[in-house]
């Protein structure tokens, strides 16, 4: 075990580069959403009253708190237009994330049941569409659902239809662009948990006279919670915030709180109350964040 | 003994359907970049007509060489940062900080884009740093090295101790037992590593309009002003471009992997 300890003393040192850099990039930068969530809306560049100059002393420190406002936070909380947002992307993300959980565990438990060979192929095949691009894929399924796209000329030869459906701006496109690009992140930890789970267990259920249906509720189901967990959150932590999905395949009509943020943003200029809807967005998502941090821990640290 | 058949024809369909779903959309993506109408919808037969055009597009080529420059540094320094953090995270043992040094590293993973966009452009405002290549780079280095580390750490976390601490039973000091040791058998996750950041920062679009100044757009940027305006044939000319290039990289890195985890169990021994 000596040698254990000496080789983490220089181990450790090997934290001092990244931790500068993620404090600096990181944590820092929080620092200043929040300051500037506090801050009054200046036509200006940038477009925010200064409420901090550490140059000037313990003086300034006063004047600048008694300049924080909560009026932006107000704001939100006040405008229709945003409590609806935030209403809408949980909704979005609690409909997407059920979806998911139900059309991708079908997939993972296929995987997991391949004979072993298989099942790397099968995980190569499910990896590879995440490393094409994410716009991308979105825009293919523009291509497909578009006023004379595929989807509509399929449906109209097949007489399914007699004139071509609006897919394109509605709620319907949306899901699909959600599903098809966070498909792989439910999979890959479901199929793991169902991979590692003995199949003596299964056997033994199905042996003691319990048909198949009752074999998954009560063995496999219960054995996969933890990668049920896992996709859940990897899913829905950043469906919450999506901004290009909703943006090219939903209307504009109702808005996520992602696009909200962008628009304050980039069109509005209003710096002070993007900001104050980060936090706020960043406070919704703190105890799914917790979670999925505590479960990502525990899964690399048990991985020795 | 009645035996639970390992593969039921619910679980065939289910899989094919998925990887139908998966694919299909991206190979019809692919097959009408080649399409000669102008329409993106109608079949005028096969052309390269709008890779000619890609390759004329100054505003487009310049984004692309802008995204392959950022995409290369960023992941670069990404890989070394990354790779460091799950060295000092799996055999640091404690240090003070750990706990929020991790948390710092698991946050950015599932963080919605707009606030890490947002925020460090906040931080760019106010060091009143001009925008444009370096910007960007440093928010992507920050997204990818996240993923780095994890990947490392979950290779680092499977690897048997025992090897490096032969190694300095045998004499070598820490830092030689990791570099005659230790990085030879983690070369193919840094590897992958390396790539799975270089393509994150091809990818994204969020952190990079957050982060980037005027004139300097990446690709991403350009292909999204030009989508939300409609669907655009030379448009599926790029992402069939930036789909075969990705694969380039995957199969390069995969090769380079097995060559190095080959190269590392002979390593291994010595």
């Amino acid at each position: 075990m000596s040698s254990r300890r000496i080789f983490a003393r220089p181990a450790r040192f090997a934290a001092i580069a990244p931790y500068i850099w993620m404090v600096l990039f990181f944590l820092v930068p929080f620092g200043f959403v929040l300051k500037i969530s506090l801050s009054q809306t200046a036509i200006a560049q940038p477009p925010y009253e200064p409420v901090f100059d550490l140059t000037a002393g313990w003086e300034s420190v006063k004047v600048a708190f008694a300049a924080l406002s909560f009026d932006n936070f107000r704001l939100l909380g006040s405008d229709d237009i945003y409590v609806y947002a935030y209403v809408r992307s949980l909704t979005v993300a609690v409909t997407a994330t059920a979806l998911l959980l139900l059309i991708g565990y079908p997939i993972a438990y296929g995987m997991a049941r391949l004979p072993k060979r298989w099942q790397a192929v099968a995980m190569v095949l499910v990896i590879v569409p995440f490393w094409t691009s994410f716009l991308i894929r979105i825009y293919a399924w523009i291509n497909i659902l578009q006023h004379d796209g595929l989807l509509n000329q399929i449906l109209l030869a097949l007489h399914l239809v007699s004139q071509p459906v609006v897919w394109l701006s509605t709620d319907t496109a949306m899901y699909i662009g959600i599903v098809y690009s966070y498909l792989p992140f439910m999979i890959l930890p479901l199929y793991a948990t169902l991979a590692k789970m003995e199949p003596a267990l299964e056997e033994a259920a199905s042996d003691l006279g319990a048909p198949p249906w009752q074999v998954f509720w009560l063995v496999t189901f219960p054995l996969s919670l933890p990668g049920v967990g896992a996709g859940v959150l990897l899913c829905f932590i950043p469906i919450v915030g999506e901004f290009v999905i909703p943006d090219l395949l939903a209307g504009s009509n109702s808005l996520m709180i992602g696009q909200t943020l962008w628009l304050e943003f980039f069109t509005n200029k209003d710096w002070p109350v993007a900001s104050a809807a980060a936090i706020v967005l960043l406070v919704v998502l703190l105890v799914p964040l917790l979670l999925y941090e505590r479960l990502q821990k525990r899964q690399l640290e048990q991985g020795r | 003994m009645r035996k639970v058949s390992r593969l039921s024809r619910f679980n065939v369909a289910s899989l094919a359907l998925g990887l139908a779903f998966l694919y299909l959309p991206i190979l019809i993506l692919v097959i009408y970049s080649f399409n000669a109408s102008r329409l993106v919808t109608v079949w005028g037969g096969w052309s390269l007509r709008w890779y000619h055009e890609f390759f004329n597009d100054r505003a487009m080529i310049e984004a692309a060489w802008m995204s392959l420059r950022v995409a290369a540094s960023s992941a670069t320094i990404a890989t070394l940062l990354g790779t460091l953090a799950a060295v000092a995270l799996s055999r640091g043992e404690r240090f003070r900080g750990r706990t929020l040094f991790s948390g710092m590293l698991y946050a950015p993973l599932v963080m919605p884009e707009v606030i890490t966009g947002l925020s460090l452009l906040l931080l760019f405002v106010a060091l009143n740093a001009e925008r444009g290549f370096w910007t960007v780079t440093i928010a992507h280095t920050t997204l990818t090295m996240c993923f780095v580390a994890v990947v490392v750490q979950s290779r680092l976390g499977s690897l048997d101790r025992s090897l490096e601490e032969a190694a300095m039973d045998l004499g070598c000091n820490p830092v030689r037992a990791f570099v005659a040791v230790t990085l030879p058998l983690i070369a193919p996750a840094i590897v992958a590593g390396w790539m799975l950041a270089f393509t994150l920062s091809l990818d994204d679009l969020v952190i990079a309009s957050f982060t980037t100044g005027p004139g300097s757009a990446t690709l991403p940027i350009r292909i999204y002003s030009e989508v939300r305006l409609g669907v655009k044939p030379e448009i599926n000319a790029i992402c069939t471009l930036v789909i075969a290039l990705i694969a380039v990289v995957i199969v390069i890195a995969s090769l380079a992997s097995k060559l190095s985890s080959s190269q590392g169990e002979s390593a291994a021994p010595l």
